[in-house]
């Protein structure tokens, strides 16, 4: 039953990293494609790290699937930030 | 090969593919920045690539590889972002 639950995660993980990757490909500007990115980063992960976490079984995998999640959405978000001051910096100039 | 090792499998080429096609968002560019974003996508499309991969080889190291992975994500951008000249 895990299983199952675990698998229709994973698909919904996966459909996001899709969407996200279109919003990236054909969105008009910079900072609606940096809204498209973050989706991917961090539901499309988050969905595919429970997913794996329940087909996985076991406390340790959870526990690291868990860790590389939260890791990139610290990271997605300081580097969204980073690239969107960047952008307002270069825009005002 | 079980139903769920098919799934995990086709899911994994289904990401992959889908990344290559946001990587044309670096070819086309316009700007440095949009170009950072694309990276950063596959980035975290790589980070959920091993991931998957994980169970499927089953090799639970790749895991780790993965977390060390989203620790040096973020270090691109910052460099890029970061730096005193502003000139390409």
């Amino acid at each position: 039953m895990s299983e199952v639950i675990g698998t229709l995660f994973i698909l919904f993980g996966i459909a996001f990293f899709v969407a996200g990757s279109i919003g990236v490909l054909r969105l008009p500007d910079l900072h609606s494609r940096l809204h498209a990115l973050t989706k991917a980063d961090n539901l499309g992960l988050g969905l595919l790290c429970a997913g794996l976490a329940l087909i996985d079984g076991g406390m340790l995998n959870a526990f690291k699937l868990f860790l590389v999640w939260v890791l990139v959405l610290a990271a997605s978000a300081a580097a969204a930030h980073l690239i969107a001051q960047q952008a307002l910096r270069q825009a005002g100039k | 090969m079980t139903t769920t090792t098919q799934i995990l499998l086709a899911s994994t080429t289904l990401l992959l593919l889908t990344l290559g096609m946001g990587l044309a968002r670096a070819m086309i560019g316009p700007s440095l920045q949009d170009r950072m974003l694309s990276v950063q996508l596959l980035g975290t499309g790589g980070v959920a690539a091993l991931l998957l991969l994980s169970p499927l080889l089953a090799i639970p190291a790749l895991i780790d590889v993965a977390l060390v992975l989203a620790l040096l994500a973020a270090v691109a951008a910052a460099a890029l972002t970061r730096r005193e000249i502003d000139d390409v």
